[in-house]
């Protein structure tokens, strides 16, 4: 058994309006002088430990109780799963 | 007949529809505290507006998944009247027994204000002693009370009359197709932003409206017919 640190990262659908997202573009981005970026889409990311018997193990566990306890709400957002064993991290 | 007011840790407008039902309309209402896991002698449900688990996660996800949901889910499956108002609409969908998402208002802000809405389904337990179209003056305050579901279900929604209130000459939140409440497919489980237990008092309201009482009225004469 070791460790997992696993990234979930929920993003909303392309098609979905991110008002978050377009106001710090127009309203903090574009007006600090950074013309070349072009958008903004924002995120939320939630940082969970796992113990599980391999990264696989870890990754599927988690992405299964995202789906079970709606961690993400599948009618307007994707859901991202990414593993980095802690122990290996740490080194 | 007696109506069950779910509280969530985090709900704060149960006490408001207590009072209405209690002492404006003298009916039966009592609490029902969310871990409770049997409904058994209810007739309707109201799950109220506030900030369930400080609208952690997301509003309404964790409160749907409390014990009293099961049940909850229960009595909509029988076709018993369910009510749910801004955090409880919130609720409602995250627990499945209605379509789509509430999102954040396209403003980004809290809006909290005075507005009208109109009466597009007189089917369900809570409008069907009100018209089509009629106007009712009353407030939203939230700041999720964006309305969004696939263009398909929106279809589904307009064609078969699901979609109960709409906003009039007014878009507080970026709603598709400005649509304030919804119903199931049954029609008796509503999901509504605006807030009809502040609106069912005109002493209370400072455009002196009480259109909102209509509201519970409705639901009260529906349980009635029901006997």
């Amino acid at each position: 058994m070791g460790k997992y640190l696993v990234s979930v990262i929920i993003e909303n659908k392309a098609y979905i309006n991110d008002p978050e997202g377009e106001t710090i573009l127009k309203d903090l981005i574009a007006k600090g002088g950074y013309s070349t970026v072009k958008a903004v889409r924002t995120a939320k990311m939630l940082n969970i430990t796992i113990e599980a018997r391999d990264r696989k193990d870890a990754e599927d566990t988690v992405k299964k109780l995202c789906n079970e306890l709606r961690i993400y709400n599948p009618v307007v957002s994707n859901c991202k799963v990414e593993s980095v064993n802690v122990a290996e991290a740490r080194n | 007949m007696k109506i069950g007011i779910v509280v969530f840790p985090g709900s704060n407008c149960d006490k408001d529809v207590h009072h209405v039902l209690r002492n404006v309309l003298h009916a039966d209402a009592d609490f029902v505290w969310h871990k409770r896991d049997n409904l058994q002698g209810y007739d309707a449900i109201v799950l109220p507006g506030g900030f369930a688990y400080g609208d952690r996660l997301r509003a309404g996800v964790i409160a749907a998944f409390s014990p009293v949901m099961k049940e909850v889910k229960r009595l909509a499956k029988e076709g018993k009247p369910i009510l749910g108002v801004c955090n409880g609409f919130q609720i409602l969908v995250e627990s499945g027994l209605l379509p789509g998402a509430l999102m954040k208002n396209n403003s980004l802000k809290f809006v909290c204000k005075w507005t009208k809405i109109t009466v597009e389904s007189n089917r369900t337990p809570f409008t069907h002693t009100l018209e089509p179209k009629q106007q009712i003056r009353i407030p939203v305050a939230n700041q999720e009370g964006r309305y969004y579901a696939d263009p398909k279900t929106i279809e589904t929604l307009e064609n078969n009359n699901h979609v109960v209130f709409k906003y009039h000459e007014d878009d507080p939140n970026g709603s598709v197709n400005g649509i304030a409440g919804i119903s199931n497919e049954q029609g008796n489980v509503v999901g509504m932003m605006p807030h009809p237990e502040r609106a069912s008092e005109s002493i209370l309201s400072p455009v002196g409206s009480n259109d909102a009482v209509l509201i519970f009225e409705s639901l009260l004469d529906y349980l009635d017919e029901q006997r």
